[in-house]
């Protein structure tokens, strides 16, 4: 029968193989070998026979010293070539026609910690993957690849600088694209739980915007009123930086950051953002008196103690918890208050945080302030909590530290892999788009000539 | 307009091999604006080289970066970025050489391999040139950059010696596969590849790429001693306007007398002959003929493929590396310094180290990668 036949075929074909490849191996390229974490590169194999199945394989060995992988099943052309950016995968961690499925769909090879994320501390250095091609399908990794070659990831382009900040009392990190400037700026939060990632604002000076990654929550703050004086010295220690254009500073935050952006942006009276970007928006602010530290850690501290909902996998999800105080008007901000371009990105699958119901909240409250026209938003089917640069692999789940009990805990963050990716690459796009039009080109541009 | 918003400057991509294209591209310009595009390099030896392209914006802003066209250079630039140009993928080895008296650089392909290689020699007068083997390296070629002018050999026999146990180190390194080694030399590497292959009865080159190719050797010289014979032919060389030395017709006149040339008629590999017909230092047009020739009448031309560029000069090197009609050199024996001429123009050179370089590796793959002896097998 025809599916006999496949299988016999198959057998020769790697027969063929084997024996080739004693000969002479295939040849394996990426290309480009070294490039930008949200460049697309092109994995090609020449010279396999043709009509043979090979798997196409990426190797990453972590910083936390785990090891990532992802592989698609491809079969040879006539002409004995397999392109990764033409070619259907048939499966492995990813099916279809998937040029950057080789990275994006990497997770914990089999055997890993359970919880791990991916999250390059060190920006400096690239992240190095190995690319191999290997015989077969099934039972590919028992046999030595048939060729394998390095490619570089890296997060800042030539040229860029990167400088410690610790500055009336502000802590972070500041990337400086080359050149003369000036540049516009942009202020850089991620979310809780995190320590100080770099790696969105050195990508994001790579695109021409002087960036400060900012350390927020590593101190306690003595009061609300203080911290906020920090997220607003912070602000100017950029707009009054010699290479950086005092009326084009943006913030970008994501989660717990994104709840920062939007108090700034609506309650300070002393910095003016030019607009800003909240992916996975939060805008729970409750009764006044407290830090976003502590509003923090009483959130997790309160959701688990309430049993927040966990999963038959045991994975705790904050969502349905989180979306009862939001209900409180008097536990949100005062959005309607913005005056800035805002853009809105969010995963429709989050489970950590109602981001869906809050940017229909915003939304409205930013309709009654007729301010609608300065808000557009995304929202992505089956997507988490999550939202990185593209081509980072994505995680469903992962192990959090509660910062004060130092509680162990699995987080549900939500999405399924390949739409989840499909959204990180489209945002980011999208999200570079935006930034380009309001802090480079921009309306008031015109207005002056 | 610039005081308010720079324009934005990207180089796609910022890192890349130096025989890879990139992308400049400028946005955020006035519409119909007329700028200049520079590109600035450092040497290793601290000189400063630039190129620049006058270029006008179009309706939607977008070209390049300073701003003006004359007098670009007074003004500071709009917009800078910089790029990185690797001679080494990422993974590649790179390895010392210093083994049964032979001397050099090899460099090894990310990968179990085995790999297909190459013995790589560059001309004289440069010192040892690792860069294209680097860059062969991240081909797919173990790559071997021989040391082969810096001692003096005792007699032509130990000098021959020296090259055939070059080939076998590479030929006998656990990564190579034995019967696919292939050698590539440019000018006086070119009568190296030649000799080596005309004569050894234990090395066998499974194809051989001579770029500028020279076949003279008068018969039981050692290289240097070779040059000595060259070099009282100086006084006929002819020098141009400039002071520039040629030395191609007086060569032109050596190669006249078979008996003063490698018998490449013995060749019995794939042969891939590369010249620059504007080449004023050696008749590399010439000696192709001359080679045609003789294996048209030993039945081998089959073996032959032969590129004359129109406008190139002597130093065909990898693609977008400047060209240079005429540079110092210092003559081996008397120390003196000269100004060589080369030959060729910037332009019709430089797509000439384009399109040869893609030949080349492609006649490389051809006869080192793809497989007819399997299939022969089977």
């Amino acid at each position: 029968p025809k599916q006999w036949a496949v299988l016999k075929r198959d057998e020769e074909c790697m027969k063929l193989l084997s024996a080739m490849t004693q000969v002479v191996p295939p040849i394996l390229s990426v290309t480009p070998c070294r490039a930008l974490v949200d460049e697309k590169f092109k994995v090609l194999v020449e010279n396999l026979p043709p009509g043979c199945p090979v798997t196409v394989r990426s190797l990453h060995h972590s910083e936390d010293k785990d090891d990532w992988e992802a592989y698609g099943h491809y079969v040879s052309d006539h002409s004995g070539v397999v392109s990764v950016s033409e070619d259907l995968s048939y499966g492995g961690t990813y099916t279809g026609k998937e040029p950057m499925g080789l990275l994006w769909s990497m997770r914990p090879v089999p055997g890993s910690r359970p919880g791990l994320r991916l999250r390059k501390m060190n920006v400096c250095t690239p992240m190095l993957v190995t690319i191999s091609v290997h015989s077969g399908h099934e039972g590919f990794r028992d046999q030595a690849p048939l060729a394998s070659v390095l490619t570089e990831r890296w997060y800042m382009a030539p040229g860029i600088r990167r400088i410690n900040i610790n500055e009336q009392g502000v802590q972070g990190t500041l990337f400086i694209p080359p050149g003369p400037g000036p540049f516009p700026g942009l202020l850089d939060m991620w979310g809780g739980g995190g320590g100080l990632l770099e790696s969105r604002a050195a990508l994001l000076a790579s695109h021409g915007y002087v960036s400060l990654a900012l350390d927020y929550l590593g101190f306690d703050q003595e009061s609300e009123n203080l911290e906020f004086k920090y997220f607003e010295t912070a602000f100017n220690i950029i707009k009054d930086h010699p290479q950086v254009m005092p009326d084009r500073v943006g913030i970008f935050g994501l989660s717990l950051g994104s709840l920062v952006a939007v108090t700034l942006a609506a309650y300070s009276t002393i910095v003016k953002p030019c607009c800003i970007v909240c992916i996975s928006c939060n805008h729970y602010y409750p009764a006044r008196g407290s830090t976003v530290t502590s509003k923090f850690e009483g959130v997790t501290r309160w959701v688990l103690s309430l049993s927040a909902r966990v999963n038959e996998d045991n994975q705790v999800i904050w969502k349905d918890v989180a979306l009862e105080f939001i209900t409180d008007p008097s536990n949100i901000a005062e959005v309607g208050r913005i005056n800035c371009p805002t853009l809105l990105v969010n995963g429709c699958d989050d489970q950590n945080w109602p981001t869906v119901e809050t940017a229909e909240d915003v939304a409205r409250l930013m309709r009654e302030a007729g301010k609608e026209h300065l808000l557009s938003r995304l929202a992505y089917p089956d997507t988490g909590h999550l939202i990185e640069p593209p081509f980072s692999p994505h995680f469903r789940a992962t192990t959090f530290v509660m910062r004060s009990s130092k509680e162990k805990v699995i987080l549900l963050w939500g999405g399924q892999t390949k739409p989840h990716s499909d959204a990180q690459e489209d945002s980011w796009r999208k999200i570079l788009s935006f930034l380009q039009f309001h802090l480079y080109c921009g309306p008031n541009l015109k207005a002056k000539i | 307009m610039t005081q308010a918003v720079p324009p934005i400057l990207s180089v796609t991509p910022s890192r890349a091999l130096v025989d890879e294209k990139f992308q400049v591209l400028v946005e955020n310009l006035p519409p119909g604006c007329p700028v200049t595009l520079r590109s600035l390099h450092r040497s290793e030896d601290e000189d400063d080289w630039e190129a620049y392209g006058h270029y006008v914006s179009d309706h939607r802003g977008v070209v390049s970066v300073h701003s003006g066209h004359e007098g670009f250079r007074d003004r500071t630039p709009l917009a800078s970025a910089l790029a990185e140009r690797w001679y080494m993928a990422p993974g590649v080895k790179r390895i010392d050489i210093n083994k049964q008296g032979v001397q050099g650089t090899l460099f090894i392909p990310p990968g179990p391999g085995p790999f297909p290689a190459l013995l790589d020699m560059w001309g004289g007068g440069a010192g040892l040139l690792e860069y294209r083997s680097a860059l062969l390296a991240s081909r797919g070629y173990v790559s071997f950059s021989l040391d082969y002018l810096r001692s003096e050999h005792l007699s032509a026999d130990v000098e021959f010696k020296y090259f055939e146990t070059a080939f076998n180190i590479i030929r006998n390194h656990p990564q190579v596969i034995p019967d696919r080694v292939g050698i590539l030399g440019s000018s006086l590497g070119s009568m190296v590849a030649f000799n080596l292959t005309a004569y050894s009865t234990i090395i066998k080159p499974r194809c051989i790429v001579c770029i500028s190719s020279n076949h003279y050797h008068p018969p039981g010289t050692t290289l240097k001693a070779g040059f000595k014979i060259l070099s009282k032919h100086f006084h006929k060389a002819h020098f141009d306007e400039n002071n520039y030395m040629s030395w191609r017709s007086f060569a032109l006149d050596l190669i006249a007398d078979p008996s003063n040339n490698v018998e490449v008629g013995r060749i019995n590999c794939p042969m891939l002959l590369v010249n620059g017909c504007d080449d004023q230092n050696w008749p590399t047009v010439e000696t192709a003929e001359e080679v045609a020739r003789l294996l048209r009448e030993g039945g081998k031309e089959h073996l032959l493929s032969r590129l004359a560029y129109p406008g190139a000069g002597h130093l065909i090197e990898p693609p977008f590396s400047p060209h240079f009609r005429a540079t110092k050199f210092i003559i081996l024996n008397s120390k003196e310094k000269v100004i060589l001429l080369w030959g060729g123009h910037t332009k019709p050179h430089s797509d000439a180290q384009e399109d040869s370089w893609r030949k080349i590796l492609s006649f490389l793959q051809l006869h080192l990668y793809h497989s007819p002896s399997v299939k022969a097998n089977l």
